[in-house]
């Protein structure tokens, strides 16, 4: 087991880089289809490239593991993780709107 | 061990029905779910509130805990009779693995009901076999960390199986290299920092979710600052050249003549660093000097005097 401060790491900003399907299938550990209607329902976008693959942003990540924790631990449907997590962007801008304004 | 009142924990009362326990459940879960909530305690209370609803959602489990009656005295700890779970047959798993970023059960439950680490790693599907689980974390860091990058120890907590198979929480410190210009949301991936690989395999990644503390100046809004800067009235109304402070430090910066409390003057590139750096607002408030002595109360007057002035003319009301 690892103990004490462990040495100068350097990492990279995640969401620079773009993710095809089945990486961001592997890294959320859930299957294609689940990510697929993921896109279809509006949950996710799409990078659109050149090309017959589909292309994720980085963040896509962060809002699947978001999205499934809410359907599961909520049990909302898809149309409404969708209209949650846009809730949510919009709630958590506002915020930061008001406490500025507060100050 | 600390007895837990689970009729308490979901505000329901001992005798609810299971419509009312399923209801209960559902509006604390909204409320305390730590993705939705910014409440300081909600993935304690979310997790707490998953405990019980398993528990008082399934017949048996409700069953064998409401013979323990009310628990103990407060200050008293808790030990399961000896014939607990005589006759009860407990099925299914625990609270959801992963629930909300941390799942682990509190030692009353899994005294009472097993622990779920056995199924917790079952449910660990195998994505790829060869490689070592990812783990996620979080940490707040302050503004400075992305605007100049540069090395931040890093203390997070992770969940983990161990020898025994019981799930404990883990400390861990890291020296980490901030790549300058993360925003709040984004996630520093450091490669092979997961799970250690399986025999022949490759270890998992750890992905660090960033926030930053509020800063005492600064708003963050996507990659642009917002700075507050307070100005006298005739540096709005005459204009003026004052010192703003700035992420690089201070600057000289000219106030245009007739500037009104909430004009933005931008100041290109000075916001969160990138290839397109980010750009710093400066919004300008409107403050007001103290007329607190003779001589301040007859300049107001003296300005009074000299300009007649209506400030709710748009009103349609007489000054």
């Amino acid at each position: 087991m690892r103990s004490g401060v462990e040495g100068s790491l350097s990492g990279d900003i995640f969401e620079d880089h773009a993710l095809t399907l089945a990486e961001l299938s592997r890294l959320c550990s859930v299957d294609r289809t689940t990510i697929v209607e993921f896109v279809e329902e509006g949950v996710l976008s799409v990078i659109e490239i050149n090309s017959t693959e589909w292309r994720f942003p980085g963040a896509a990540l962060r809002r699947v593991r978001t999205a499934m924790r809410l359907q599961r631990d909520l049990e909302i449907n898809l149309p409404g993780v969708a209209l949650a997590l846009e809730l949510l962007e919009e709630l958590d801008r506002l915020r930061g709107v008001v406490e500025s304004g507060g100050r | 061990m600390d007895f837990k009142d689970y009729y308490q924990v979901m505000g329901v009362a001992r005798d609810a029905t299971e419509a009312q326990i399923k209801q209960a459940y559902r509006r604390l879960a909204r409320k305390y779910h730590p993705d939705v909530s910014k409440e300081k305690d909600a993935e304690a209370r979310f997790k707490e509130l998953g405990e019980a609803y398993e528990v008082l959602k399934s017949a048996e489990k409700r069953a064998a805990y409401d013979q323990l009656g009310t628990g103990p005295r407060p200050g008293e700890s808790f030990k399961p009779p000896p014939d607990w779970g005589a006759g009860f047959e407990f099925s299914g798993g625990g609270p959801h693995a992963d629930a909300g970023g941390g799942a682990d059960y509190s030692d009353f439950f899994e005294t009472l009901f097993g622990g779920a680490a056995g199924a917790r790693r079952g449910s660990r599907r195998a994505f790829d076999e060869g490689r070592g689980e990812d783990h996620h974390a979080k940490v707040l860091l302050d503004l400075d960390a992305t605007l100049q990058g540069g090395a931040r120890q890093l203390t997070l907590r992770l969940p983990e199986i161990d020898a025994e198979g019981r799930l404990v929480t883990r400390e861990r410190t890291l020296n980490v290299q901030v790549p300058k210009g993360i925003l709040p949301g984004q996630t520093i991936r450091l490669a092979g920092q997961g799970s250690a690989a399986p025999p022949g395999g490759t270890p998992g990644d750890l992905f660090i979710e960033v926030e930053f503390e509020p800063h005492a100046l600064y708003r963050v809004e996507g990659r642009d600052l917002y700075l507050e800067l307070p100005v006298a009235p005739w540096e709005a109304a005459l204009g003026a050249s004052v010192q703003t402070p700035t992420p690089g430090g201070s600057v000289d910066l000219k106030i245009p003549a007739g500037s009104r409390a909430g004009t933005k003057l931008r100041l290109k590139s000075r916001g969160i660093p990138a290839k397109n750096p980010g750009d710093l607002y400066v919004v300008l408030q409107i403050a007001l000097p103290p007329a607190d002595d003779d001589e301040s109360r007859n300049a107001y007057r003296a300005m009074a005097k000299a300009m007649p002035f209506n400030p709710r003319a748009a009103m349609g009301v007489n000054p």
